[in-house]
């Protein structure tokens, strides 16, 4: 019974997280100015993060974490470069 | 000593995390310690401002304050979400705040803070003068956040700190 | 999917409720993302998955393979750690960029950003390189 619940809120929790994806993908592709694209690539990053935790989860497997922690390390330097580049590529030219 | 380690905090942090990421045995361990002695050497080379502790007792309490803020202003910001951004009670803006502390590791830690929380964002320090520019997504009155941030971070920082 | 039967039951109800926290948390922070009408409005909504969206599912990932491997798993903390230092850092980044190119007027606005309280150092400033 309760693994029926575990079930249900994995599943769930991997629709969801698939979701908010598709809206950080939706703000990447319309975001109004750069910035606003950069920020909807890092949520991106942070919730494929998240969504591979949860998929280790319900396949019982702990190497999907290196996984998460290759996105949470390459997230990071991407935005930090997308932001860098914002910061300075247009503005000294 | 202080030559061979010169950060010990530092080491035994990447020690332990190397063991961690690895199942603990003797060679990973001589293996994490070399490691983390390397890592240690070449921090050392850059000079980094030292952080002194003054006060090991407050830091608990500070991350049990900031916990529950952070707890705090998810709900905010989450029934602001909900509520939409139009609802009118609620209207955001730039704040800005004076800061009295120099030190460059208690600001950064505050940077942290304040960033991590949601419903403000950390958008521009001005170093020289010690004034902050905040965005906050649910605004009453600038007195207020400054008052927030000092009373609520400041002070326990400078303790830290300072 | 055998070792879903495996946890006890105070263990599974714990980590279903994290679960469904944390990705409801993220999911509104992406609803927030979309629906928010300024980029430092917008710059608030992630940080609802960063915090407390990231927090539960981390916890309820450690709890759950501490109990399915029999010994204590706590190299999730790791990505806590890392996300806990690094997201300030990111968005800080990307938010004195806007401000830059806010305050930029051959970019154009789109928000009225309060102006340095410095005069601008002179721009034929001898080029260093970051």
């Amino acid at each position: 019974m309760t693994a029926e619940i575990l079930r249900f809120a994995l599943g769930y929790a991997q629709i969801a997280l698939i979701l908010a994806l598709a809206l950080a993908c939706w703000r990447m592709l319309i975001g109004p100015r750069a910035q606003d694209r950069v920020l909807g690539l890092d949520t991106m990053y942070i919730n494929a993060m998240l969504l591979f935790l949860v998929i280790g989860m319900s396949n019982g497997n702990v190497f999907f974490f290196e996984g998460a922690l290759v996105i949470a390390v390459l997230g990071f330097v991407t935005t930090v470069c997308a932001a860098k580049f914002l910061m300075r590529g247009e503005v000294i030219e | 000593m202080s030559r061979l380690i010169p950060h010990p905090v530092l080491s035994a942090t990447l020690v332990v995390m190397w063991l961690i990421l690895t199942a603990f045995s003797l060679g990973h361990l001589l293996l994490g310690t070399l490691i983390a002695l390397g890592a240690g050497w070449s921090v050392e080379h850059l000079h980094p401002p030292k952080p002194v502790f003054r006060r090991w007792l407050a830091i608990p309490r500070l991350m049990a304050i900031v916990a529950v803020d952070i707890l705090r202003s998810n709900i905010t910001v989450a029934r602001v979400l909900i509520l939409g951004p139009n609802h009118p009670a609620y209207h955001s803006g730039f704040v800005e705040l004076a800061l009295t502390m120099r030190d460059p590791n208690a600001i950064a830690v505050l940077a942290i803070i304040l960033t991590s929380t949601p419903g403000t964002a950390w958008i521009e320090f001005d170093q020289e003068e010690g004034r902050l520019l905040l965005h906050v997504l649910d605004l009453r009155s600038a007195d207020d956040w400054q008052s927030i941030v000092h009373d609520r971070y400041e002070r326990l920082l400078m303790e830290i700190f300072e | 999917m055998m070792h879903l039967e495996q946890l006890p039951p105070w263990a599974a109800i714990i980590i279903a409720l994290f679960v469904v926290i944390g990705a409801t948390l993220t999911l509104l922070g992406g609803v927030g993302l979309v629906r928010l009408k300024s980029f430092y409005q917008r710059l608030h909504a992630p940080t609802l998955g960063y915090s407390y969206g990231t927090l539960p599912i981390i916890l309820a990932s450690m709890l759950m393979f501490s109990l399915t491997e029999q010994r204590l798993v706590v190299h999730e903390l790791m990505i806590g750690m890392f996300i806990l230092i690094t997201t300030p850092i990111t968005l800080l980044m990307l938010g004195r960029a806007a401000l830059r190119r806010d305050r930029d007027r051959k970019l154009g606005h789109d928000e009225i950003v309060p102006p340095r309280n410095r005069p601008e150092p002179p721009t034929e400033e001898p080029a260093k390189d970051a």
